[in-house]
């Protein structure tokens, strides 16, 4: 292909040859815009033009209305000619741009999206929650397959990322902890520190940044593509209620993964405290499981577990929400999944400092 | 008159999935500058056999020879240079969905070449009003148009770049028979206007009978004949006649003539 160039011959004439095209063009625009044409009309001269495409019929009759000129054609294929007649009447107007939105004006849309999606959220809790308990009141209706599925998903798939995670997080405490204690000579002390750490808060919270990030991201992904594909609506037509197909058994799935995941946490975790305590600080196994026993109570235990049981609520209902407020496309699902996400970690964390607070006042 | 010079030819293609033989040694020519129609019933490997011209799917044998290069054996940058030269408009549109139409219709030739944004944008605009949208629409984003729009949207991206071949997979399918008209009446525009060779799949009768210059009929996966309508109304083939002698088809056969 030879790129489009263009010479004058004389002062009404011009002279084009190789390829007017997109590829042909390359920096022939702003070349074009340097020279000066006579206004009236003027002869384009195209024996040797190899070929034209629209974008090349632009640049020219572009070139021609800025000098107020009109183009006579000379020696042009006639398919070429008709293509560059029907460019020239296209009037040039500017460009369709779209409205400008001052910014006081978007941070109240913003605001307002955020009080709304607020309150699409709360709908959409007591919705699943009047869905569930209709659900109760016909039992033979809960979809055990379903749930049992899911938590095959969501919690068995899970145990070996999460018992890795939390013994790594178990090894990274305890030798935190290790350097510490020596100080004050108080390396059994070790054991008080994983146990406690592990049992009420890292396990339960692991587990559900791991589970937000695995199942949440997922459920949304799945309910917004079957959104998209008009799914959602099918089954709607065919008498199935979404929430009690698509969220419920993901909700209830969750709620007793999670805290059986939280467990697995729990040993691994210590697990990963106690070869810590042995390498650095000399505490053999059997020492520190006697401590362990010793000094650990089943609340602990059971307040990591509870804490677990709220987090899986929270990480299914916001991916399932986020999940069901997409809109149209496959951009959206993408966003909304990564949403659901961030939301569903943020929330876990909030929800557990709350339960920080609480547990303060009520000294547990 | 001089015969046209076939800018496609299959040869001896034949498609398997498994065990399921979709196409057993097709051949076909497609001249230039004319409207070829691919039809066949449902599952008989229309669309199978656009992808295979496309690049978009390899046959399990056979050559295809594209713009007088064999495109089984094309290396990366023969075959961007080749896919440059046509456009194919998808049966759902294709469009991406987190650019606004004119984006979509500009991102060929912002890709391609380096025409600046303004130019860029400006062309994209007058490709949509070729196709019939307004200058508004190419704000929007494709899932804010309707069926007919968005079919109107994509067959403007497909022209993006003035190609020398289009590719339609159903133009008119899911549309209303006005909108329909309208389509085929486009196409009709687009292959006076560009010159250009148009290769479409599709079910409907109209467009068949007044847009399409030759037909290739697939079924009992070969090619059972080709021609144009006229000549294929002569065939006695169970297949072909569904296409011919059904109340709808007479229908369509009539406003074609009138």
């Amino acid at each position: 292909m030879i790129p489009a160039t263009f010479t004058q011959t004389s002062e009404r004439e011009w002279k084009l040859s190789g390829s007017w095209t997109v590829l042909g063009l390359e920096h022939l625009t702003q070349q074009i815009a340097t020279q000066a044409c006579a206004s009236g009309e003027v002869t384009l001269e195209g024996s040797d033009l190899e070929a034209l495409d629209t974008a090349g019929a632009w640049v020219l009759q572009r070139w021609l209305r800025q000098h107020g000129a009109r183009a006579a054609l000379s020696h042009w294929p006639p398919r070429l000619e008709k293509l560059m007649a029907l460019v020239a009447t296209h009037p040039e107007g500017p460009l369709v741009q779209p409205p400008e939105v001052s910014l006081l004006a978007r941070a109240g849309k913003t605001a307002a999206d955020g009080l709304r999606q607020a309150l699409d959220l709360l709908v959409f809790i007591g919705e699943t929650a009047g869905a569930a308990m209709r659900l109760l009141a016909h039992p033979a209706r809960i979809r055990w397959r379903t749930v049992l599925r899911n938590i095959q998903l969501g919690g068995f798939e899970a145990l070996p990322i999460t018992g890795l995670m939390a013994f790594l997080l178990g090894i990274v405490v305890a030798y935190q902890g290790a350097d510490q204690l020596r100080h004050y000579g108080a390396n059994i002390f070790v054991v008080d520190l994983v146990g406690y750490a592990m049992l009420r808060e890292f396990a339960p919270l692991i587990t559900a940044i791991i589970i937000a990030g695995r199942s949440g991201s997922s459920y949304a992904a799945q309910i917004g593509t079957m959104l998209v594909t008009e799914e959602v609506d099918a089954m709607r037509t065919l008498g199935i209620e979404p929430l009690e197909l698509l969220v419920l058994p993901k909700v209830a799935a969750l709620a007793i993964a999670l805290p059986l995941l939280t467990i697995w946490a729990d040993v691994t975790g210590v697990f990963g405290g106690m070869v810590m305590a042995r390498v650095q600080l000399d505490i053999g196994f059997h020492e520190f499981i006697d401590r362990f026993g010793r000094e650990l109570h089943g609340a602990s235990l059971l307040i990591g577990v509870g804490k677990a049981c709220v987090f899986a609520i929270i990480v299914a209902i916001i991916g399932c929400f986020q999940g069901f407020r997409t809109r149209g496309s496959a951009d959206s699902v993408g966003r909304q999944t990564t949403i659901s996400v961030v939301q569903s970690i943020f929330l876990v964390i909030v929800a557990d400092a709350l339960f920080s607070v609480v547990f303060s006042k009520l000294e547990l | 008159m001089v015969t046209p010079e076939p800018v496609l030819r299959m040869s001896k293609v034949c498609t398997r999935f498994g065990s399921h033989v979709v196409h057993q040694d097709v051949d076909l020519e497609v001249l230039r500058g004319e409207v070829f129609a691919i039809v066949g019933g449902s599952g008989s490997g229309k669309t199978v056999l656009l992808r295979e011209m496309v690049m978009l799917q390899r046959p399990t044998s056979g050559a295809i020879e594209m713009l007088g290069a064999d495109i089984t054996a094309l290396g990366e940058e023969e075959s961007l240079a080749l896919r440059k030269r046509w456009g194919v408009m998808f049966q759902h549109g294709g469009l991406f969905s987190s650019l606004t139409v004119r984006e979509n219709v500009g991102l060929p030739l912002r890709e391609h070449s380096t025409l600046d944004d303004e130019l860029i944008d400006a062309i994209a605009d007058w490709k949509l009003s070729l196709v019939g949208l307004a200058a508004d629409a190419g704000l929007k984003f494709p899932d804010e148009l309707s069926g007919g729009m968005l079919k109107r949207a994509s067959l403007s991206r497909a022209i993006a770049l003035d190609p020398e071949l289009l590719f339609l997979d159903e133009p008119t399918s899911g549309l209303d028979p006005a909108s329909a008209a309208g389509v085929d009446e486009l196409i009709r525009r687009m292959h006076s206007l560009y010159g250009l060779t148009i290769v479409l799949v599709t079910h409907d009768l109209d467009l068949l009978w007044q847009v399409c210059d030759r037909v290739a009929v697939l079924g009992e996966a070969r090619v059972l004949a080709i021609g144009s309508m006229e000549e294929l109304s002569h065939l006695e083939h169970p297949i072909i006649r569904g296409y011919f002698d059904d109340p709808r088809a007479r229908k369509a056969r009539e406003r074609a003539a009138a």
